[in-house]
């Protein structure tokens, strides 16, 4: 069983390639980390995954659904959290998750009270009257976070969730995601930063379009820091 | 199937909320024909002589000849500040939001479309009980016949500002497409004059005012004021309304687009 598959996947804009023959595979329940610099293709892979740009070539399952022959059941079961921030700042934290749950076909009792179970999870539900604008980037972030549990996905996406946080806020997202993934869900976690990378994760490193490598965390920094590893990897060919 | 009915209604509501929240908007859609009609139209009513044609049975005022034309304008502008609002989403990324439900996307966008139409004829309604306001009123069936018109020509317009917003990349770029699709779509119209007057002074500016499809829609609505049919604007404005649908929904598919290429 795979929670999470996309094997042989090419993009480019134009001439430049943005993702050239990418595969990974995470299994359920497996936290695995997106590691890569900027400019890497992370968001790319993103939006192909979330079928927001549909690849010429390869093919991405999602919890048993091909996304580009059964569309709607693979993004049913998909959670995301873009690198920008979706919320519609002027409506209230319960106003964004009640919108959300219906593009989810969730309504009524049903939403009222998954989303009362959404925030009590992210120690959000005091802040359900407030307006997305008056709130943190770390609350937002948790905002984010519990809408894309509404609909009890198996598949977590998130991209480079903890940009623009401060460290605290950074420490209590990462391992709130990692829970996530000890509770059973398939965590992609799109990020630049080695210490977001637990050593039991699975890792993609992702480079200049191209999978560099994908293993368990621990294996690929091997005997020295996973920074220094990934130094190495990315850095010495720039 | 309900899951179809709870995703209208909540694009809807979101779309409605966000009206709330900017009341600038309305204001400004409200003013914009009032000028129109109480400044503009008071000037033009000694230069312009009109005379009886369908679907009105007496002498009218240059007043009560525009006020269809500034309906239309309402439902222009507010299409095409829809799909504004639309290139805004995508640049904040909210329309990601949209386009990863597992509902079909023609769907999404389809009631996208209704919300803000809906949006639109309420503020025709405004603009029309302040023109009643100043005496300027309609049978007081048109009021009700009016409605499905105003419907078909809003759904027109916001098709035309979905299609719009597919092709524009950036905010910064809207501007321009303003300019060259309201100003022509509207002074090229039956919205401000007869097209028997356009065909006094230019017969090529006459045809490409009876092509507009915004003349059909100013038409459509100016008979169904007066309580009557005009199925060849009906049909028109159909016809404008499927391709402006079916090129949108194109212009959106995710294998076609880069709808979130950012970042």
């Amino acid at each position: 069983m795979i929670g999470l598959e996309a094997a042989g996947l090419s993009y480019s804009y134009g001439r430049k390639k943005a993702l050239e023959d990418v595969s990974l595979s995470v299994s359920p329940g497996a936290f695995c980390a997106l590691l890569g610099p900027n400019g890497a293709g992370k968001s790319t892979l993103f939006n192909l995954l979330t079928r927001l740009f549909v690849a010429s070539e390869g093919r991405i399952v999602i919890a048993g659904h091909d996304l580009r022959n059964n569309p709607r059941a693979a993004l049913a079961e998909l959670g995301i959290v873009f690198q920008q921030t979706t919320l519609d700042l002027d409506l209230t934290v319960q106003q964004n998750l009640n919108y959300f749950a219906a593009l989810h076909g969730l309504s009524g009792r049903t939403a009222r009270a998954r989303i009362d179970a959404a925030l009590d999870q992210l120690d959000m539900r005091e802040r359900a009257g407030e307006k997305a604008r008056a709130l943190n980037g770390g609350h937002r972030r948790r905002t984010e976070i519990a809408r894309a549990l509404l609909h009890d996905p198996s598949v977590l996406l998130l991209d480079e969730p903890t940009v623009g946080l401060d460290a605290a806020a950074r420490a209590s997202i990462t391992d709130y995601a990692h829970t996530l993934a000890d509770q059973g869900k398939t965590v992609l976690w799109a990020t630049h930063l080695t210490d977001e990378v637990q050593p039991d994760d699975d890792l993609v490193i992702l480079h200049r379009a191209k999978v560099l490598a994908q293993e368990k965390a621990r294996d690929i920094a091997g005997d020295v820091s996973l920074k220094d590893r990934f130094l190495s990897m990315t850095g010495a060919e720039a | 199937m309900t899951a179809y009915i709870t995703s209208m209604r909540a694009i809807v509501l979101r779309e409605a909320l966000r009206f709330i929240h900017q009341r600038e908007r309305f204001i400004a859609a409200l003013v914009r024909p009032l000028v129109w009609l109480l400044v503009f139209a008071a000037g033009f009513r000694a230069a312009l002589g009109l005379s009886i044609i369908p679907p009105y049975q007496t002498y009218i005022t240059y007043e009560t000849y525009i006020v269809p034309g500034l309906c239309g304008m309402i439902l222009l502008f507010n299409g095409m500040q829809s799909s504004l609002s639309l290139v805004y989403d995508r640049e904040m990324g909210s329309m990601k939001l949209l386009l990863t439900s597992p509902l079909p996307r023609g769907w999404l966008l389809f009631c996208r479309l209704v919300g803000s139409t809906a949006i639109s004829v309420l503020q025709v309604y405004a603009f029309l009980a302040i023109a009643a306001l100043f005496d300027i009123r309609m049978p007081a069936w048109g009021y009700v016949t009016a409605l499905p018109a105003l419907l078909v020509a809003g759904l027109m317009l916001g098709a035309l500002g979905l299609l719009l917003s597919s092709f524009i990349k950036q905010l910064e770029n809207f501007a321009g497409v303003m300019n060259f699709v309201i100003f022509p779509m509207f002074f090229l119209s039956s919205a401000l004059y007869p097209l028997w007057k356009m065909a006094e002074s230019s017969e090529l500016l006459h045809d490409i005012c009876a092509v507009n499809p915004f003349t059909h829609a100013v038409e459509l609505i100016r008979f169904a004021l007066y309580v009557e049919l005009n199925p060849s604007a009906l049909g028109w404005t159909l016809l404008a309304t499927a391709i402006f649908a079916v090129a949108a929904l194109v212009g959106y598919d995710p294998a076609r687009t880069r709808i979130g290429r950012r970042g």
